[in-house]
Protein backbone atom coordinates (compact mmCIF):
# COMPACT_ATOMS: atom_id res chain seq x y z
CA UNK A 1 0.00 0.00 0.00
CA UNK A 2 2.54 2.35 0.55
CA UNK A 3 4.67 1.55 -2.20
CA UNK A 4 1.27 2.30 -4.25
CA UNK A 5 1.33 5.78 -2.05
CA UNK A 6 4.89 6.42 -3.41
CA UNK A 7 4.16 5.54 -7.06
CA UNK A 8 0.92 7.82 -6.92
CA UNK A 9 2.53 10.90 -5.34
CA UNK A 10 5.84 10.58 -7.17
CA UNK A 11 3.86 10.20 -10.35
CA UNK A 12 1.56 13.58 -9.56
CA UNK A 13 4.52 15.26 -8.86
CA UNK A 14 6.00 15.17 -11.90
CA UNK A 15 3.32 14.97 -14.16
CA UNK A 16 2.80 18.33 -12.79
CA UNK A 17 6.50 19.43 -12.86
CA UNK A 18 6.84 17.97 -16.65
CA UNK A 19 3.64 19.94 -17.37
CA UNK A 20 5.12 23.17 -16.19
CA UNK A 21 8.70 22.75 -18.40
CA UNK A 22 8.66 24.31 -21.61
CA UNK A 23 11.02 21.01 -23.11
CA UNK A 24 9.26 18.19 -21.23
CA UNK A 25 5.63 19.86 -21.17
CA UNK A 26 4.91 21.82 -24.18
CA UNK A 27 7.83 20.44 -26.85
CA UNK A 28 6.44 17.38 -26.48
CA UNK A 29 2.86 18.00 -27.47
CA UNK A 30 4.67 20.58 -30.02
CA UNK A 31 6.94 18.07 -31.38
CA UNK A 32 4.88 14.80 -32.76
CA UNK A 33 2.53 17.78 -34.73
CA UNK A 34 5.11 18.45 -36.54
CA UNK A 35 6.05 15.05 -37.63
CA UNK A 36 1.76 14.35 -38.02
CA UNK A 37 1.73 17.59 -40.16
CA UNK A 38 4.40 15.87 -42.73
CA UNK A 39 2.44 12.42 -42.61
CA UNK A 40 -0.76 14.31 -43.69
CA UNK A 41 0.51 16.23 -46.31
CA UNK A 42 2.52 13.21 -47.56
CA UNK A 43 -0.46 11.50 -47.35
CA UNK A 44 -2.52 13.49 -48.27
CA UNK A 45 -1.02 13.98 -51.95
CA UNK A 46 -0.20 10.48 -52.34
CA UNK A 47 -3.49 8.10 -51.42
CA UNK A 48 -5.49 11.26 -51.27
CA UNK A 49 -8.04 12.11 -48.04
CA UNK A 50 -9.69 8.87 -47.63
CA UNK A 51 -6.69 7.67 -45.62
CA UNK A 52 -5.82 9.85 -43.21
CA UNK A 53 -8.16 8.62 -40.04
CA UNK A 54 -5.65 5.87 -39.19
CA UNK A 55 -2.92 8.26 -40.13
CA UNK A 56 -3.95 10.63 -37.63
CA UNK A 57 -4.51 8.27 -35.28
CA UNK A 58 -0.73 6.16 -35.38
CA UNK A 59 0.78 9.95 -35.31
CA UNK A 60 -1.12 11.03 -32.29
CA UNK A 61 0.10 7.76 -30.56
CA UNK A 62 3.72 8.12 -31.48
CA UNK A 63 3.58 11.23 -29.29
CA UNK A 64 3.66 9.39 -26.34
CA UNK A 65 7.00 7.77 -27.16
CA UNK A 66 8.30 10.95 -28.17
CA UNK A 67 7.25 12.29 -25.39
CA UNK A 68 9.27 9.51 -22.84
CA UNK A 69 12.00 8.94 -24.75
CA UNK A 70 14.45 11.74 -23.56
CA UNK A 71 12.96 12.52 -20.34
CA UNK A 72 13.38 8.95 -19.10
CA UNK A 73 16.50 8.38 -21.23
CA UNK A 74 18.46 11.02 -19.02
CA UNK A 75 16.21 10.70 -15.86
CA UNK A 76 18.69 9.10 -13.79
CA UNK A 77 21.69 12.13 -14.99
CA UNK A 78 19.16 14.75 -14.25
CA UNK A 79 19.09 13.61 -10.97
CA UNK A 80 22.90 13.53 -10.35
CA UNK A 81 23.35 17.01 -11.81
CA UNK A 82 20.80 18.12 -9.24
CA UNK A 83 22.98 15.94 -7.16
CA UNK A 84 20.00 14.13 -5.55
CA UNK A 85 20.84 11.04 -7.03
CA UNK A 86 22.54 9.70 -3.64
CA UNK A 87 19.63 10.73 -1.57
CA UNK A 88 17.19 9.29 -3.30
CA UNK A 89 19.49 5.51 -3.32
CA UNK A 90 19.62 5.88 0.37
CA UNK A 91 16.09 6.33 0.90
CA UNK A 92 14.45 4.13 2.55
CA UNK A 93 12.24 2.85 -0.48
CA UNK A 94 13.01 0.79 -3.35
CA UNK A 95 14.62 3.13 -6.10
CA UNK A 96 12.71 1.72 -8.63
CA UNK A 97 9.29 3.57 -6.85
CA UNK A 98 11.08 6.46 -7.74
CA UNK A 99 12.31 5.98 -10.94
CA UNK A 100 8.86 4.30 -12.25
CA UNK A 101 6.60 7.45 -11.82
CA UNK A 102 9.27 9.70 -13.60
CA UNK A 103 8.81 7.62 -17.17
CA UNK A 104 5.25 7.17 -16.44
CA UNK A 105 4.87 10.73 -15.59
CA UNK A 106 6.44 10.90 -19.32
CA UNK A 107 4.68 8.89 -21.20
CA UNK A 108 1.15 10.47 -19.15
CA UNK A 109 2.30 13.96 -20.79
CA UNK A 110 2.42 11.69 -23.89
CA UNK A 111 -1.89 11.55 -23.72
CA UNK A 112 -1.49 15.55 -24.29
CA UNK A 113 -0.14 14.88 -27.75
CA UNK A 114 -2.86 12.11 -28.06
CA UNK A 115 -5.37 14.73 -27.68
CA UNK A 116 -3.38 17.73 -28.96
CA UNK A 117 -2.47 15.57 -32.64
CA UNK A 118 -6.19 14.20 -33.11
CA UNK A 119 -7.61 18.10 -32.28
CA UNK A 120 -4.78 19.23 -34.80
CA UNK A 121 -5.68 16.70 -36.82
CA UNK A 122 -9.89 17.55 -37.18
CA UNK A 123 -9.52 21.17 -37.29
CA UNK A 124 -6.87 21.70 -39.54
CA UNK A 125 -6.88 18.69 -41.54
CA UNK A 126 -10.80 17.58 -41.04
CA UNK A 127 -9.67 13.77 -40.05
CA UNK A 128 -12.48 12.36 -38.03
CA UNK A 129 -11.19 9.49 -36.02
CA UNK A 130 -14.46 6.67 -35.61
CA UNK A 131 -13.69 4.43 -32.32
CA UNK A 132 -15.86 1.47 -32.50
CA UNK A 133 -15.34 0.09 -28.99
CA UNK A 134 -14.31 3.02 -26.85
CA UNK A 135 -13.88 1.02 -23.81
CA UNK A 136 -10.71 -1.00 -25.31
CA UNK A 137 -9.44 2.07 -27.20
CA UNK A 138 -9.07 3.81 -23.71
CA UNK A 139 -7.78 0.63 -22.51
CA UNK A 140 -5.45 0.25 -25.45
CA UNK A 141 -4.35 3.92 -24.64
CA UNK A 142 -3.70 3.11 -20.94
CA UNK A 143 -1.54 -0.29 -21.68
CA UNK A 144 0.69 1.59 -24.18
CA UNK A 145 1.40 4.06 -21.84
CA UNK A 146 2.52 1.68 -18.82
CA UNK A 147 4.09 0.20 -21.61
CA UNK A 148 5.88 2.93 -22.96
CA UNK A 149 6.33 4.00 -19.41
CA UNK A 150 8.40 0.62 -18.65
CA UNK A 151 10.39 0.69 -21.72
CA UNK A 152 11.65 3.93 -20.58
CA UNK A 153 11.94 2.68 -17.28
CA UNK A 154 14.66 -0.15 -18.37
CA UNK A 155 16.47 2.72 -20.16
CA UNK A 156 16.93 4.81 -17.60
CA UNK A 157 18.23 2.07 -15.79
CA UNK A 158 20.32 0.85 -18.73
CA UNK A 159 22.07 4.25 -20.19
CA UNK A 160 23.11 5.66 -16.32
CA UNK A 161 26.58 5.64 -17.21
CA UNK A 162 26.58 7.52 -20.06
CA UNK A 163 26.92 11.29 -19.61
CA UNK A 164 24.76 12.15 -22.21
CA UNK A 165 21.88 9.78 -21.88
CA UNK A 166 19.54 12.01 -23.19
CA UNK A 167 21.44 11.55 -26.64
CA UNK A 168 20.98 7.99 -26.94
CA UNK A 169 16.90 8.33 -25.51
CA UNK A 170 16.32 11.42 -28.95
CA UNK A 171 18.48 8.93 -31.15
CA UNK A 172 16.23 6.26 -30.21
CA UNK A 173 13.35 7.98 -31.24
CA UNK A 174 13.16 6.95 -35.11
CA UNK A 175 13.92 3.78 -34.45
CA UNK A 176 11.23 2.73 -32.10
CA UNK A 177 8.40 4.89 -34.29
CA UNK A 178 10.04 2.19 -37.88
CA UNK A 179 10.52 -0.75 -35.64
CA UNK A 180 6.93 -0.86 -33.83
CA UNK A 181 4.88 0.14 -37.14
CA UNK A 182 2.93 3.22 -35.79
CA UNK A 183 2.78 5.12 -39.54
CA UNK A 184 4.89 2.60 -41.66
CA UNK A 185 3.70 -1.25 -41.51
CA UNK A 186 6.17 -3.87 -40.58
CA UNK A 187 5.58 -5.64 -43.72
CA UNK A 188 7.39 -2.86 -45.22
CA UNK A 189 10.44 -3.67 -43.31
CA UNK A 190 13.12 -5.99 -44.25
CA UNK A 191 12.31 -10.14 -42.33
CA UNK A 192 15.05 -9.62 -39.66
CA UNK A 193 13.39 -6.82 -38.39
CA UNK A 194 10.18 -8.84 -37.13
CA UNK A 195 11.10 -10.00 -34.02
CA UNK A 196 12.47 -6.46 -32.75
CA UNK A 197 8.88 -5.31 -33.56
CA UNK A 198 6.94 -8.16 -31.83
CA UNK A 199 9.60 -7.85 -28.76
CA UNK A 200 8.37 -4.49 -28.06
CA UNK A 201 5.15 -3.34 -26.15
CA UNK A 202 4.34 -0.80 -28.09
CA UNK A 203 3.78 -2.42 -31.20
CA UNK A 204 1.03 -4.45 -29.76
CA UNK A 205 -0.48 -0.99 -28.16
CA UNK A 206 -0.64 0.15 -31.40
CA UNK A 207 -2.22 -2.94 -32.20
CA UNK A 208 -4.98 -2.94 -30.06
CA UNK A 209 -5.38 0.95 -30.46
CA UNK A 210 -6.03 0.43 -34.05
CA UNK A 211 -8.17 -2.54 -33.78
CA UNK A 212 -10.12 -1.19 -30.57
CA UNK A 213 -10.86 2.36 -33.21
CA UNK A 214 -11.48 0.27 -36.90
CA UNK A 215 -12.58 -2.90 -35.62
CA UNK A 216 -11.47 -6.41 -34.30
CA UNK A 217 -10.12 -8.45 -31.43
CA UNK A 218 -8.01 -6.03 -29.32
CA UNK A 219 -7.50 -8.26 -26.42
CA UNK A 220 -4.80 -10.14 -27.31
CA UNK A 221 -3.26 -7.47 -28.53
CA UNK A 222 -3.54 -5.50 -25.57
CA UNK A 223 -3.00 -8.43 -23.18
CA UNK A 224 0.55 -8.71 -24.92
CA UNK A 225 0.94 -5.15 -24.46
CA UNK A 226 0.79 -5.33 -20.81
CA UNK A 227 2.11 -8.34 -20.49
CA UNK A 228 5.62 -7.00 -21.78
CA UNK A 229 5.14 -3.99 -19.81
CA UNK A 230 5.64 -6.78 -16.77
CA UNK A 231 8.75 -7.63 -18.46
CA UNK A 232 10.56 -4.86 -18.81
CA UNK A 233 9.93 -3.70 -15.64
CA UNK A 234 10.91 -6.90 -14.13
CA UNK A 235 14.36 -6.46 -16.03
CA UNK A 236 14.84 -3.39 -15.43
CA UNK A 237 13.98 -3.77 -11.42
CA UNK A 238 17.07 -6.60 -11.80
CA UNK A 239 19.65 -4.09 -13.83
CA UNK A 240 18.81 -1.43 -11.53
CA UNK A 241 20.46 -3.85 -9.04
CA UNK A 242 23.56 -4.55 -10.73
CA UNK A 243 24.13 -0.70 -11.19
CA UNK A 244 23.52 -0.06 -8.12
CA UNK A 245 25.49 -2.52 -6.43
CA UNK A 246 28.84 -1.88 -8.80
CA UNK A 247 28.15 2.09 -8.35
CA UNK A 248 28.35 1.44 -4.88
CA UNK A 249 31.49 -1.23 -4.90
CA UNK A 250 33.68 1.59 -6.96
CA UNK A 251 32.14 4.22 -5.68
CA UNK A 252 30.94 5.83 -9.21
CA UNK A 253 27.41 6.80 -8.16
CA UNK A 254 27.88 10.74 -8.38
CA UNK A 255 30.02 10.16 -11.41
CA UNK A 256 29.72 9.63 -14.92
CA UNK B 1 45.40 39.07 -39.23
CA UNK B 2 47.59 35.90 -37.68
CA UNK B 3 46.08 36.56 -34.44
CA UNK B 4 42.24 36.46 -36.16
CA UNK B 5 43.34 33.49 -38.07
CA UNK B 6 44.49 31.61 -34.66
CA UNK B 7 41.42 32.89 -33.11
CA UNK B 8 39.25 31.41 -35.85
CA UNK B 9 40.49 28.35 -36.45
CA UNK B 10 42.61 26.71 -33.58
CA UNK B 11 39.89 28.46 -30.98
CA UNK B 12 37.44 27.11 -32.61
CA UNK B 13 38.63 23.20 -32.59
CA UNK B 14 39.89 23.83 -28.96
CA UNK B 15 36.08 25.13 -28.35
CA UNK B 16 34.14 22.20 -30.23
CA UNK B 17 36.84 20.02 -28.40
CA UNK B 18 36.08 21.19 -24.83
CA UNK B 19 32.33 22.05 -25.32
CA UNK B 20 31.60 18.52 -27.42
CA UNK B 21 34.18 16.34 -24.80
CA UNK B 22 31.16 13.52 -24.57
CA UNK B 23 31.33 13.09 -28.72
CA UNK B 24 33.04 9.70 -28.24
CA UNK B 25 32.27 7.28 -31.28
CA UNK B 26 30.19 5.59 -28.81
CA UNK B 27 27.78 8.38 -28.50
CA UNK B 28 28.76 9.82 -31.77
CA UNK B 29 27.59 6.63 -33.53
CA UNK B 30 23.90 6.67 -32.36
CA UNK B 31 23.61 10.42 -32.22
CA UNK B 32 24.88 11.76 -35.30
CA UNK B 33 24.90 8.98 -37.55
CA UNK B 34 22.33 6.32 -36.33
CA UNK B 35 19.49 8.91 -35.70
CA UNK B 36 19.94 10.51 -39.25
CA UNK B 37 20.26 6.84 -40.66
CA UNK B 38 16.97 5.95 -39.06
CA UNK B 39 15.04 9.33 -40.20
CA UNK B 40 16.32 8.78 -43.42
CA UNK B 41 14.70 5.28 -43.50
CA UNK B 42 11.70 5.93 -41.91
CA UNK B 43 10.47 9.30 -44.60
CA UNK B 44 11.57 7.35 -47.61
CA UNK B 45 9.60 4.40 -45.77
CA UNK B 46 6.53 6.20 -45.68
CA UNK B 47 6.95 8.38 -48.82
CA UNK B 48 6.85 4.55 -50.44
CA UNK B 49 3.85 4.01 -48.08
CA UNK B 50 2.03 7.26 -48.81
CA UNK B 51 3.02 6.49 -52.70
CA UNK B 52 3.61 10.50 -52.45
CA UNK B 53 6.56 11.18 -54.41
CA UNK B 54 9.71 8.83 -55.73
CA UNK B 55 12.18 7.36 -53.45
CA UNK B 56 15.22 9.59 -54.25
CA UNK B 57 13.03 12.41 -53.72
CA UNK B 58 13.07 11.25 -49.83
CA UNK B 59 17.10 10.10 -49.83
CA UNK B 60 17.71 14.04 -51.53
CA UNK B 61 15.65 15.90 -49.05
CA UNK B 62 16.32 13.70 -46.06
CA UNK B 63 20.38 13.30 -46.57
CA UNK B 64 20.51 17.10 -47.32
CA UNK B 65 18.24 18.27 -44.40
CA UNK B 66 20.10 15.96 -41.37
CA UNK B 67 23.03 18.62 -41.34
CA UNK B 68 20.85 20.29 -39.68
CA UNK B 69 21.46 18.27 -36.26
CA UNK B 70 24.72 19.60 -36.37
CA UNK B 71 24.56 23.08 -38.02
CA UNK B 72 21.19 23.76 -35.58
CA UNK B 73 21.79 22.00 -32.37
CA UNK B 74 25.76 22.47 -32.46
CA UNK B 75 25.89 25.97 -33.31
CA UNK B 76 23.21 26.49 -30.15
CA UNK B 77 25.59 24.39 -27.75
CA UNK B 78 28.52 26.26 -28.49
CA UNK B 79 27.50 29.32 -27.36
CA UNK B 80 24.33 27.98 -24.50
CA UNK B 81 26.83 25.42 -23.45
CA UNK B 82 29.41 28.34 -22.55
CA UNK B 83 27.04 29.88 -20.49
CA UNK B 84 25.98 26.58 -18.74
CA UNK B 85 29.22 25.69 -18.19
CA UNK B 86 30.04 29.09 -16.55
CA UNK B 87 33.07 29.92 -19.05
CA UNK B 88 31.24 32.09 -20.56
CA UNK B 89 31.86 35.39 -18.59
CA UNK B 90 35.57 34.50 -19.30
CA UNK B 91 35.57 34.18 -23.02
CA UNK B 92 34.21 37.42 -23.18
CA UNK B 93 36.52 39.32 -20.95
CA UNK B 94 39.11 38.08 -23.35
CA UNK B 95 40.72 41.20 -25.62
CA UNK B 96 39.88 38.23 -28.78
CA UNK B 97 38.16 39.05 -32.13
CA UNK B 98 34.19 38.76 -31.34
CA UNK B 99 33.82 37.96 -35.22
CA UNK B 100 36.78 35.04 -35.04
CA UNK B 101 35.59 34.24 -31.87
CA UNK B 102 31.99 33.73 -33.21
CA UNK B 103 32.49 32.46 -36.82
CA UNK B 104 35.23 30.11 -35.80
CA UNK B 105 32.78 27.92 -33.89
CA UNK B 106 31.13 27.63 -37.16
CA UNK B 107 33.61 25.84 -38.77
CA UNK B 108 34.17 22.59 -36.96
CA UNK B 109 30.26 22.14 -36.72
CA UNK B 110 30.19 22.91 -40.72
CA UNK B 111 32.84 19.97 -41.19
CA UNK B 112 31.01 17.81 -38.67
CA UNK B 113 27.26 18.69 -40.69
CA UNK B 114 28.79 17.98 -44.03
CA UNK B 115 30.18 14.50 -42.75
CA UNK B 116 26.79 13.77 -41.46
CA UNK B 117 25.29 14.66 -44.75
CA UNK B 118 28.00 12.85 -46.89
CA UNK B 119 27.09 9.53 -44.67
CA UNK B 120 23.34 10.10 -44.90
CA UNK B 121 23.74 10.04 -48.86
CA UNK B 122 26.02 6.82 -48.64
CA UNK B 123 23.47 5.09 -46.87
CA UNK B 124 20.89 5.86 -49.11
CA UNK B 125 22.79 4.19 -51.70
CA UNK B 126 24.07 1.31 -49.63
CA UNK B 127 20.39 0.76 -48.09
CA UNK B 128 18.06 2.12 -50.54
CA UNK B 129 19.09 2.15 -53.36
CA UNK B 130 19.83 5.77 -54.55
CA UNK B 131 22.49 6.09 -57.60
CA UNK B 132 23.21 9.64 -58.53
CA UNK B 133 25.16 9.20 -61.92
CA UNK B 134 29.19 9.37 -61.01
CA UNK B 135 29.31 12.79 -63.05
CA UNK B 136 26.43 14.61 -60.77
CA UNK B 137 28.53 13.87 -57.36
CA UNK B 138 30.88 16.99 -57.72
CA UNK B 139 28.28 19.02 -58.16
CA UNK B 140 25.50 17.29 -55.36
CA UNK B 141 28.85 17.77 -52.99
CA UNK B 142 29.23 21.25 -53.94
CA UNK B 143 25.37 21.96 -53.30
CA UNK B 144 25.34 19.86 -50.27
CA UNK B 145 28.35 22.34 -49.09
CA UNK B 146 26.61 25.85 -49.75
CA UNK B 147 23.66 24.47 -48.14
CA UNK B 148 25.33 23.06 -44.83
CA UNK B 149 26.97 26.89 -44.72
CA UNK B 150 23.68 28.21 -44.64
CA UNK B 151 22.40 25.72 -41.90
CA UNK B 152 25.26 26.54 -39.71
CA UNK B 153 24.37 30.50 -40.41
CA UNK B 154 20.79 29.84 -39.40
CA UNK B 155 22.79 27.99 -36.52
CA UNK B 156 24.54 31.00 -35.68
CA UNK B 157 21.96 33.05 -35.42
CA UNK B 158 20.02 30.15 -32.76
CA UNK B 159 22.57 30.13 -31.11
CA UNK B 160 23.31 33.53 -30.35
CA UNK B 161 19.47 33.77 -28.51
CA UNK B 162 21.47 31.40 -25.92
CA UNK B 163 23.23 34.11 -24.50
CA UNK B 164 19.59 34.70 -22.97
CA UNK B 165 17.09 32.89 -23.77
CA UNK B 166 16.85 30.52 -20.76
CA UNK B 167 15.95 27.17 -22.43
CA UNK B 168 17.44 27.52 -26.07
CA UNK B 169 17.28 23.96 -27.04
CA UNK B 170 13.45 24.43 -26.79
CA UNK B 171 14.08 26.93 -29.83
CA UNK B 172 16.79 24.83 -31.42
CA UNK B 173 14.16 21.39 -31.48
CA UNK B 174 11.29 23.92 -33.10
CA UNK B 175 13.93 24.94 -35.67
CA UNK B 176 14.55 21.20 -36.41
CA UNK B 177 11.16 20.53 -36.94
CA UNK B 178 10.22 23.43 -38.82
CA UNK B 179 12.87 23.16 -41.14
CA UNK B 180 11.62 19.46 -41.75
CA UNK B 181 8.21 20.79 -42.38
CA UNK B 182 8.15 23.77 -44.32
CA UNK B 183 11.73 23.32 -46.36
CA UNK B 184 10.18 20.81 -49.01
CA UNK B 185 12.36 18.02 -47.24
CA UNK B 186 9.48 15.24 -47.33
CA UNK B 187 6.44 17.79 -48.78
CA UNK B 188 7.22 19.63 -52.11
CA UNK B 189 6.61 23.57 -51.68
CA UNK B 190 4.21 23.41 -54.47
CA UNK B 191 1.91 21.27 -51.84
CA UNK B 192 2.23 23.19 -49.23
CA UNK B 193 0.10 26.43 -48.72
CA UNK B 194 1.14 29.38 -50.09
CA UNK B 195 2.50 31.49 -46.42
CA UNK B 196 4.39 27.80 -45.81
CA UNK B 197 6.21 27.64 -49.25
CA UNK B 198 7.06 31.34 -48.66
CA UNK B 199 8.42 30.88 -45.21
CA UNK B 200 10.08 27.86 -46.25
CA UNK B 201 12.02 30.29 -49.37
CA UNK B 202 13.50 32.31 -46.39
CA UNK B 203 14.99 29.60 -44.81
CA UNK B 204 18.29 27.55 -45.39
CA UNK B 205 17.77 24.65 -47.07
CA UNK B 206 14.72 25.10 -49.09
CA UNK B 207 16.93 26.36 -52.12
CA UNK B 208 19.62 23.50 -51.79
CA UNK B 209 17.21 20.54 -51.53
CA UNK B 210 15.69 22.09 -54.56
CA UNK B 211 19.02 22.06 -56.39
CA UNK B 212 20.60 18.89 -55.14
CA UNK B 213 17.56 17.05 -56.48
CA UNK B 214 17.83 18.49 -59.94
CA UNK B 215 21.53 17.24 -59.98
CA UNK B 216 20.87 13.75 -58.60
CA UNK B 217 18.60 13.55 -61.87
CA UNK B 218 20.88 14.62 -64.08
CA UNK B 219 21.03 18.51 -64.89
CA UNK B 220 24.05 20.08 -64.31
CA UNK B 221 25.22 22.17 -61.88
CA UNK B 222 24.96 25.75 -64.22
CA UNK B 223 21.22 24.59 -64.68
CA UNK B 224 21.03 25.30 -60.63
CA UNK B 225 23.03 28.45 -60.16
CA UNK B 226 20.43 30.76 -59.42
CA UNK B 227 19.28 28.24 -56.64
CA UNK B 228 23.23 27.84 -55.51
CA UNK B 229 23.40 31.40 -55.59
CA UNK B 230 20.25 32.21 -53.28
CA UNK B 231 21.16 29.15 -50.97
CA UNK B 232 24.54 31.19 -50.82
CA UNK B 233 23.22 34.38 -49.70
CA UNK B 234 20.81 33.26 -47.40
CA UNK B 235 23.73 31.72 -45.27
CA UNK B 236 25.45 35.10 -45.55
CA UNK B 237 22.66 37.06 -44.11
CA UNK B 238 21.78 34.45 -41.71
CA UNK B 239 25.82 34.48 -40.06
CA UNK B 240 25.44 38.17 -40.25
CA UNK B 241 22.24 38.79 -38.23
CA UNK B 242 23.74 35.90 -35.91
CA UNK B 243 26.81 38.14 -35.49
CA UNK B 244 25.10 41.26 -34.99
CA UNK B 245 22.73 39.82 -32.38
CA UNK B 246 25.43 38.08 -30.47
CA UNK B 247 26.95 41.47 -30.10
CA UNK B 248 23.77 43.36 -29.08
CA UNK B 249 22.91 40.43 -27.04
CA UNK B 250 26.61 40.54 -25.63
CA UNK B 251 26.21 44.56 -24.50
CA UNK B 252 22.65 44.32 -23.60
CA UNK B 253 23.92 41.55 -20.95
CA UNK B 254 26.69 43.53 -20.19
CA UNK B 255 24.69 46.34 -19.74
CA UNK B 256 22.49 44.72 -17.67
CA UNK B 257 24.57 42.79 -15.79
CA UNK B 258 23.02 39.19 -16.60
CA UNK B 259 25.91 37.24 -18.61
CA UNK B 260 25.85 34.16 -16.92
CA UNK B 261 22.43 34.23 -15.34
CA UNK B 262 19.51 32.33 -15.89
Amino acid sequence: MRSLRVLGLAWLLHVKMMSRSAFDGAMAVIWPLFYATVAFFMFRTGHGSSSLGPIGLAAAVMGIWTATSVPASSALQRERWSGTLELLVVAPRHLALILLPITLAASTIGLYCVAGTLLWARVLFGIHVTIIHPLFFVLGLVGTVLTIAALGFLMAVSFVGSRRAWAIGAALEYPIWLVCGFLVPVSLLPGWAHPFSWALGPTWGMRAIREAAYGGAPLGSLLLCVGLAGVYLALGVLVLRVVLDSARKRATLSLA
Amino acid sequence: MTNWLRVFFVGGVIAYRGLFNWIRPAMYIPTMLGSPLFQLIFFTKLGQYAHAQSRDFYIVGNSVQVCAMSSVYGMTMSVANERQFGTLGPLLASPANRAAVFLGRGLPVLMNGLLVSVFTFAAGALFLGFRPGLASVPALAAIVLVTVTSCTGFGMLLGSVGLRAKDVFFAANLAYVLMLLFCGVNIPLDVLPGWMSLVGRCLPLTHGIAAAREVAAGAPLSQVAGLVWTEAGIAVAYAAAGFVFFRYLERASRRSAVLDAY
